[in-house]
């Protein structure tokens, strides 16, 4: 059997997927584009093409913004494959993803990994009970399904996109039971140090200080400086309680949605035993790679959040650069002048980063936990549990993984890896990358034993 | 463990509205949105119970990774609601615990 | 530096259980560990306790199992009350599924002449529909197989964990993330150097070269010869279920946490412990024709590694001549040999007992001298 052949793979139609594939095709490679999800846009366009009136207003005018990129994506010809589950990934450019129940193989000379972010894992005590999801989350289902909170709801963490879900509630018509931010005021302070940056990104600071305002003016209870955060409830939550200003408070709310910023989905790119960097500032592993994205000297590149998180605007850049670079690699020509052009882009939009990974940068006893805390939610392994089996003389996640079975469940270690790397560290004093990461090994996603009959 | 509605989805007007059943009770939902979406617009608490210590669990990241929202599905066990849309006549269960190899196996059957 | 009577190079099943075996008796044990990341035969292990079919070639390597198998339990539930970890042994018998008539006639003719030659080895052939009794979901594919009353298996992961943390209980001192690359012994004192990469070392009186892959050199190192070739084993496992299988078998067993282990694949690669699809395709297959209902689960993870054989497939344990106090063993049956390497080669190896009957047979010197090849008996 023939294995079907293209210039190009992208996976993931995200606005980094979306812009790389658009780019490609305007410099005249086949690409094709293989989505776990069933419609473009990955999360932050999520349902972009068909975004109710009323549901944009909602959003805003950043969500909107995505529609001018889903239609180039969608006129630039690129073949794109909705319900694609990529499994396994070579560094030679084979591809093999299941869809509609089989698997199935393709090659490329290029591929590019454009899998963007998912939330950072929150674990405190309680959050595995019905009624704790991520802001995230949420606002997915928002997008998604126009489905608004109908009882009392309490954000609760730090970042960008917990505010910005908090805007589009208060625009929805959605009561607020309260605003809990985990950033210090200390935070504040060392954030100033990167101001450089933000003066920049000064549009963008503008705006995200804005619908911070905005929380406070609708009369929203924000409490500032919160830590110590712990869900309330049994067999669901109930509510949350948190440390303010040196008291104890709680709020009763049935739904309490979680935020702590986002991190790179590395798994595809750990899958190829490619080099990966604890990033200090961000607190996650990015793949090492060249300026363009490339992985050492394979044919895949990464490009957007997947590679470290720069946001959706320098995603989209980041992935037509990589296009560039990839047509060069196979022989192609790139107009003069585009790269210059991408770069400056790159640069406008990344220069806030430094400033809001230092002033949203998650309280370490929100992602190094208590002993009684379940790190592995598949599993049910507990922070205490991990720290056993360092005692034990475990010096990383894979000894401890096959310890306890943390990570083998079929999340495959994507919820609690992070956190396994930082409490292991933590417990022997030793710095995240002396400790390592799982092993990912394909299947990257579970896939079914049928898929091969 | 039937509890008060986490999340509601306004009508408008023109919205394409299916069936769904979820453990015996039958719900109107939009067209199109997930498994998971949709039971949590109407007021269903726990997905299933975590199979090592029983506990209730319901969706976390509504994205397709953190495998917490997995439902049976028309006679297949342990399916994700967040990445299944809804469907016209579709039946769905709780998950309890690990999934049978059993009723996996007449699940499928019944599929095709 | 330090001393201490007995250290183990490597941290392995086989290690680990030869140290647990020492420290249980009192002996001052160390064990010295590679980290993280190490080959690790021990975490690709299918996880049968398995007698049959064991020693087509050797007799006393049948009879050195059927031992083993029949201490098993006595480890099990010294573990369990040492330090709370079940090791997962169930011994309530087990299947070989065979897809042919043919393949199934072999099976047969084998396990015959083991059990004449090593005997108390008894076994049955079974058509389908007597298998059935036993395991109703197998496919129209199985063609036959044999039962094994003695066949069993267990959780090598947790019978790591139990062993180190038996070890950790017996006061032995377990130094992870070092890699030895030297053993020198002084003779006239009588003890022995083990040397790290990055500079360390130990002394102690006697030295159990139980490092996997690295035994060869480092057995070379004390006057004993050991080859070490490698084959890659490769595994699925699914998510888990609720339990359907009561009897492991040779292609899948369902463990006592409800997942299956699908395996297993046996490449001679070198030192490459990956996975690749056209195994993952054939070993996902073979799984669906022996079980049809296991094309609807979710496979979650996919594993190789690397097994260190001897060229005959059967172990290697033995003392220097040149160096006394210094051992060497190589073998791939860590799970199911793990009580015997535990009660018998820990005592000896510690230096509590004399060499075990009948273990001269397996010398590393029955390598030399030959150019034959060996072929193993899985």
């Amino acid at each position: 059997m023939n294995t079907e052949t293209t210039d190009l793979i992208v996976i993931g139609s995200g606005p980094a997927g979306m812009a790389a594939a658009a780019e490609a095709r305007a410099l005249g490679m086949s690409v094709c584009v293989l989505d776990e999800q069933r419609v473009i846009g990955g999360q932050i366009y999520r349902r972009i093409e068909d975004t109710p009136e009323a549901l944009r207003m909602i959003l805003g005018k950043d969500y909107a913004a995505g529609s001018a990129l889903a239609d180039e994506f969608r006129r630039s010809g690129a073949d794109y494959r909705p319900g694609a589950t990529v499994w396994n990934l070579s560094g030679d450019g084979v591809v093999d993803y299941v869809a509609d129940g089989g698997s199935r193989t393709i090659s490329a000379t290029n591929v590019l990994i454009a899998t963007g972010a998912m939330e950072r894992p929150f674990p405190i005590p309680g959050w595995t009970l019905p009624g704790v999801m991520g802001a995230g989350a949420a606002q997915i289902m928002l997008k998604g399904a126009d489905a608004r909170p109908s009882g009392p709801v309490v954000l609760a963490g730090c970042g960008p996109l917990l505010y910005l879900l908090a805007w589009q509630y208060l625009r929805a018509g959605v009561q607020l039971a309260g605003l809990v931010d985990t950033t210090p005021f200390s935070a504040y302070v060392a954030a100033l140090g990167k101001i450089q940056g933000a003066v920049r990104g000064r549009k963008d600071l503008i705006k995200g200080l804005g619908l911070v305002s905005q929380v406070r003016l609708a009369r929203v209870p924000v409490y500032s400086g919160a830590k110590s955060l712990e869900i309330l409830g049994r067999d669901m939550a109930e509510g949350i309680r948190f440390q303010h200003k040196g008291k104890s408070r709680e709020i009763a709310a049935g739904l309490v949605l979680l935020h702590q910023g986002v991190v790179p989905n590395t798994q595809l790119s750990w899958s190829l035993r490619a080099r990966h960097g604890w990033d200090a500032g961000q607190l996650c592993w990015t793949p090492v790679t060249d300026e363009v994205g490339r992985l050492g000297q394979t044919a895949v590149y990464v490009a957007g959040d997947s590679r470290g998180i720069v946001g959706a605007i320098a995603s989209g850049v980041q992935g037509r650069l990589a296009a560039l670079a990839m047509h060069e690699r196979s022989g192609g020509k790139v107009p003069p002048g585009r790269r210059a052009v991408l770069e400056r882009q790159l640069a406008r939009h990344v220069s806030l980063r430094p400033f809001l990974d230092r002033l949203y940068r998650p309280l370490d006893e929100h992602r190094i936990p208590a002993d009684d805390v379940i790190v592995c939610r598949c599993e049910e392994v507990t922070a205490g549990d991990l720290r056993s089996y360092v005692d034990l003389g475990c010096l990383g996640p894979n000894q401890a993984k096959s310890f306890g079975r943390c990570g083998m469940g079929p999340c495959q270690g994507r919820l609690c890896g992070l956190t396994v790397t930082e409490v292991i560290a933590a417990a022997r004093k030793a710095a995240p990358e002396e400790v390592g990461y799982y092993r990912i090994r394909p299947p990257i996603k579970p896939i079914h034993l049928g898929s091969f009959s | 463990m039937t509890t008060e509605t986490l999340f509601s989805i306004p009508a408008s007007a023109g919205q394409k509205m299916v069936r769904i059943e979820f453990e015996g009770e039958t719900f109107q939902v939009p067209e199109g949105i997930s498994v998971a979406a949709a039971l949590l617009s109407n007021g269903r608490g726990a997905f299933r119970t975590s199979i090592v210590g029983g506990a209730p669990r319901a969706p976390y990241c509504m994205m397709g990774i953190c495998f917490e929202c997995l439902v049976e599905i028309d006679g297949i066990p342990a399916r994700q609601g967040c990445m299944t849309p809804v469907r016209n006549g579709m039946i769905i269960r709780r998950q309890p615990g690990a999934p049978s190899l059993k009723a996996l196996a007449s699940g499928g059957r019944n599929e095709h | 530096m330090s001393s201490n009577q007995v250290t183990i190079v490597g941290g392995g099943l086989v290690g680990a259980a030869i140290a647990y075996g020492a420290a249980r008796r009192g002996l001052s044990v160390r064990v010295l560990d590679q980290g993280d990341t190490a080959f690790r035969a021990s975490r690709g292990n299918f996880g049968l306790v398995w007698l049959s079919s064991k020693g087509g070639g050797m007799p006393e390597y049948a009879r050195w199992t059927r031992e083993a198998v029949g201490l098993w339990g006595g480890l099990h539930q010294e573990l369990l009350d040492l330090t709370g970890v079940d090791s997962g042994l169930v011994q309530q018998g087990g299947f070989w599924l065979g897809f042919s008539d043919e393949e199934v006639q072999k099976r047969a003719d084998l396990l015959a002449k083991i059990d004449r030659e090593a005997g108390g080895i008894p076994f049955r052939m079974m058509e389908p529909a007597e298998i059935q009794q036993y395991l109703p979901d197998i496919g129209p594919k199985v063609a036959g197989g044999s039962w094994g009353a003695h066949d069993g298996m267990a959780n090598p992961l947790f019978l790591l964990r139990a062993l180190h943390s038996g070890l950790k209980k017996c006061g032995a001192d377990i130094i992870t993330g070092v890699d030895i690359t030297a053993i020198e012994h002084d003779a006239a004192a009588g003890r022995f150097t083990a040397r790290s990469r990055d500079g360390q070392s130990w002394i102690s009186d006697r030295i159990v070269i139980a490092a996997g892959l690295g035994v060869s050199d480092l057995a070379g190192q004390i006057g004993i010869h050991a080859p070490v070739v490698t084959t890659r084993g490769q595994v699925l496992i699914t998510e888990r279920l609720k339990p359907f299988m009561d009897y492991p078998t040779n292609k899948a067993r369902q463990t006592t946490e409800g997942t299956v282990q699908i395996g297993s694949t046996t490449e001679d690669v070198g030192l490459d412990d990956g996975t690749t699809v056209d195994k993952i395709e054939w070993l996902a297959r073979r799984a669906v024709d022996t079980f049809p209902h296991l094309a609807h689960a979710r496979l979650v993870r996919a594993w190789g590694a690397l097994r260190p054989l001897t060229p005959d497939g059967y172990p290697i344990y033995q003392e220097s001549e040149t160096c006394p106090g210094g051992f060497a063993v190589v073998c791939h049956s860590g799970v199911t040999l793990a009580a015997i390497h535990a009660n018998i080669l820990g005592p000896w190896m510690g230096g509590l007992t004399d060499a075990p009957a009948g273990v001269a047979r397996f010398r590393g010197s029955r390598f030399l001298g030959k150019n034959t090849r060996y072929a193993s008996d899985h």
